[in-house]
């Protein structure tokens, strides 16, 4: 990804609300990802990112409005044309997510045994490879129980690797990490991101992270139940004008310039 | 010293509280009820505290002062925080920092019972309409495996039929020549009387292929199998190990509760049948033990007793019952919630909601069987 070429929308979000039930979680989102992007998805606890990068991923449906991808209006698809646009995406879970009855070896190679027709021998040769990308050479064996909390996030990062997805989704993927290790993390996802060039979808409020990684983002409100703005954070924290942004950007120290009124969160 | 305070009203209305001794938690020290009574006195306007003789606290103080602040505004008495320690200070200033919230008090009261009756039902009709959603999908699971489009992995299969098969057998051995020794006492008792004991053979025979081997090893499987699977798949929602399979454009219930139910489908006539066998060996241990009945005696009469109908009717109801403990099972397991407790509440109601499927099946069978003379 070259700065001065124009950048393709990847992910176009519009009109989007979504929620459980009749409680709204969210309205009216609008934001665009482009293609290549590492794109935050920002704001304090339960204000609904996860929900939203279910929502993304295919995992739950939104009340109303749309989520294209290129062209394509995602949740008007089938349940079987959007499960083979699912194919194309990766992700890691907050917890890793592994399956825990499966050895490292078996969790990376189950997507390559779905979707491709490659034989055993071809497969293994792959996760041999995707576990080397992350680190974890010489683990094939081992299952999730018998590994830290860190290697399983870098397991769970082989596997959602593992078809070389167009679309990397992560959750909070520094929780729960050292700062070391969530670094190292941090690099290895920009390093996917750029070898790959997979558009990152990033959920997190780790703002080391943010600055650190993401160049597209949007904040979700809590206090307004919807965007509170999107862009380049780091742009986002200089010409922002809702003082939440710029709280939620510098932890609380900077209130914002437009108003000091208490709004609580 | 113990934890105590002296008080003194001042003419122009002033209240000087001395605290003293040492404030512990677990210790005895004034309540909330106490510094009611120190404010019955009329003519109190405001408080001061001194606290130079106060030689420890904790956060017990703090919630004495607390309340005694809290009953303080009520009445429309000021209280000067400035002779207290600086620490208790902050910490009672921190407790107010956050107003509490109005609503979410209400929200978390309890509600009238009739509110709560209507709860319930509206609760009721919602599980029944999930229970015929979950009916609706494996239908179309199984109409996929019938294609040939069900993606599972056959080592699963294998596995299920591992644990609801021959790991499953020594409970079920225990179970049923127990069930087979009880039938075959309280039976021939009763048929001594007319010197009829023999007839132990065909009662416990009958009894055990026609319902007792299908409903026992119902009930077995639905507290050791149907709860294992909903401890399972409920473990695997709160680790998102679901999400990842749907992620993967992958239908948990194919891979995940298909092989289940097959597995337990396989399995269940055979351990029927095994059952049956146990509970005819029970009933011959009571009858060749106490009642002078002879092996191949009580053999011959167990056989002629038997038709295939008992035994074929026997073997189709255990069918049944694994679809209903499996069904149950893999249905509180994906509809489970995130949290450890809802793992809990989810292997609960696999077992208790199987067994009383179970029993309302047999019930209904029972009645059928009647009508059709079967």
């Amino acid at each position: 990804m070259t700065p001065t070429a124009p950048k393709q929308p990847h992910i176009t979000v519009s009109d989007l609300t979504m929620g459980y039930g009749d409680f709204i979680l969210m309205r009216d989102l609008d934001f665009t990802v482009f293609r290549g992007d590492v794109f935050a998805i920002m704001g304090g606890s339960g204000c609904g990112k996860s929900t939203l990068m279910r929502t993304l991923m295919g995992l739950k449906a939104p009340h109303t409005g749309r989520v294209r991808y290129g062209e394509v209006d995602f949740w008007s698809l089938g349940e079987t044309e959007r499960e083979g646009m699912m194919q194309r995406f990766g992700v890691l879970y907050q917890s890793g997510a592994l399956w825990s009855s499966m050895t490292l070896a078996e969790n990376v190679g189950l997507p390559l045994d779905l979707h491709t027709g490659l034989g055993r021998a071809e497969i293994d040769e792959i996760v041999r490879f995707k576990l080397s990308l992350v680190g974890l050479s010489g683990f094939e064996a081992y299952y999730p129980s018998e590994i830290s909390g860190g290697m399983r996030k870098r397991a769970g990062l082989a596997r959602a690797i593992a078809l070389d997805p167009e679309v990397l989704f992560f959750d909070e993927p520094s929780a729960g990490l050292d700062p070391v290790s969530a670094k190292n993390l941090d690099d290895l996802i920009i390093e996917i991101n750029q070898s790959l060039g997979a558009t990152v979808v990033i959920v997190t409020h780790e703002l080391p992270s943010i600055f650190a990684i993401a160049n597209n983002a949007v904040y979700l409100d809590t206090t307004t139940r919807t965007a509170g703005g999107s862009g380049d954070p780091k742009q986002m924290l200089e010409t922002a004008d809702n003082p939440n942004v710029i709280r939620f950007l510098t932890r609380g120290e900077e209130t914002g310039k437009s108003d000091m009124k208490d709004v609580g969160q | 010293m113990t934890a105590k305070l002296e008080t003194r009203l001042e003419p122009d209305g002033t209240l000087n509280v001395e605290l003293m001794g040492r404030w512990r938690t677990g210790r005895k020290n004034p309540s909330g009820m106490d510094a009611q009574q120190l404010l019955s006195t009329s003519g109190i306007k405001r408080l001061q505290f001194n606290s130079r003789r106060l030689d420890g606290w904790d956060s017990s103080l703090v919630v004495y002062l607390s309340a005694l602040a809290e009953r303080c505004a009520a009445s429309g008495v000021d209280v000067n925080p400035a002779g207290l320690p600086a620490g208790a200070r902050r910490l009672l200033d921190l407790s107010r920092a956050v107003p509490p919230k109005a609503d979410a008090v209400a929200s978390h009261n309890k509600s009238s019972l009739l509110a709560r009756i209507g709860e319930l039902g509206l609760q009721a009709t919602q599980s029944v309409k999930d229970t015929l959603d979950f009916t609706g999908e494996i239908a179309l699971s199984v109409m996929r495996l019938i294609q040939g489009k069900a993606r599972f992995r056959m080592v699963d299969v294998l596995e299920a039929i591992q644990q609801c098969g021959w790991q499953a057998l020594p409970i079920v051995s225990l179970i049923s020549v127990l069930v087979g020794l009880i039938l075959a006492f309280m039976g021939a008792v009763q048929l001594s009387l007319f010197g009829a004991q023999i007839y132990v053979a065909n009662l416990v025979g009958i009894g055990m292929t026609r319902e007792m081997g299908a409903v026992m090893t119902g009930v077995i499987m639905a507290g050791r199998t149907g709860a294992a699977f909903a401890a399972n798949l409920g473990t695997m929602q709160v680790n998102e190990e679901i999400d990842a399979l749907q992620t993967l454009g992958v239908s948990p219930m194919d891979y995940l509760v298909i092989p289940r139910m097959a597995a337990l489908v396989l399995m269940m006539p055979l351990l029927c049948i095994y059952a049956d066998f146990m509970g005819i060996l029970g009933g011959m241990i009571v009858g060749v033990g106490a009642f002078d009945i002879s092996a191949i005696q009580y053999l011959t009469q167990t056989r002629g007793s038997l038709t295939i109908t008992h035994i074929g009717f026997g073997v189709f109801k255990s069918i049944i019952f694994g679809l209903i403990v499996a069904m149950c099972g893999c249905m509180q397991g994906m509809r489970c919630g995130r949290s450890a407790a809802a793992v809990g509440d989810a292997t609960t109601s696999a077992v208790v909601i199987a067994i009383v499927y179970i029993v309302v099946a047999d019930g209904l069978f029972a009645v059928l069987t009647n009508i059709m003379g079967i």
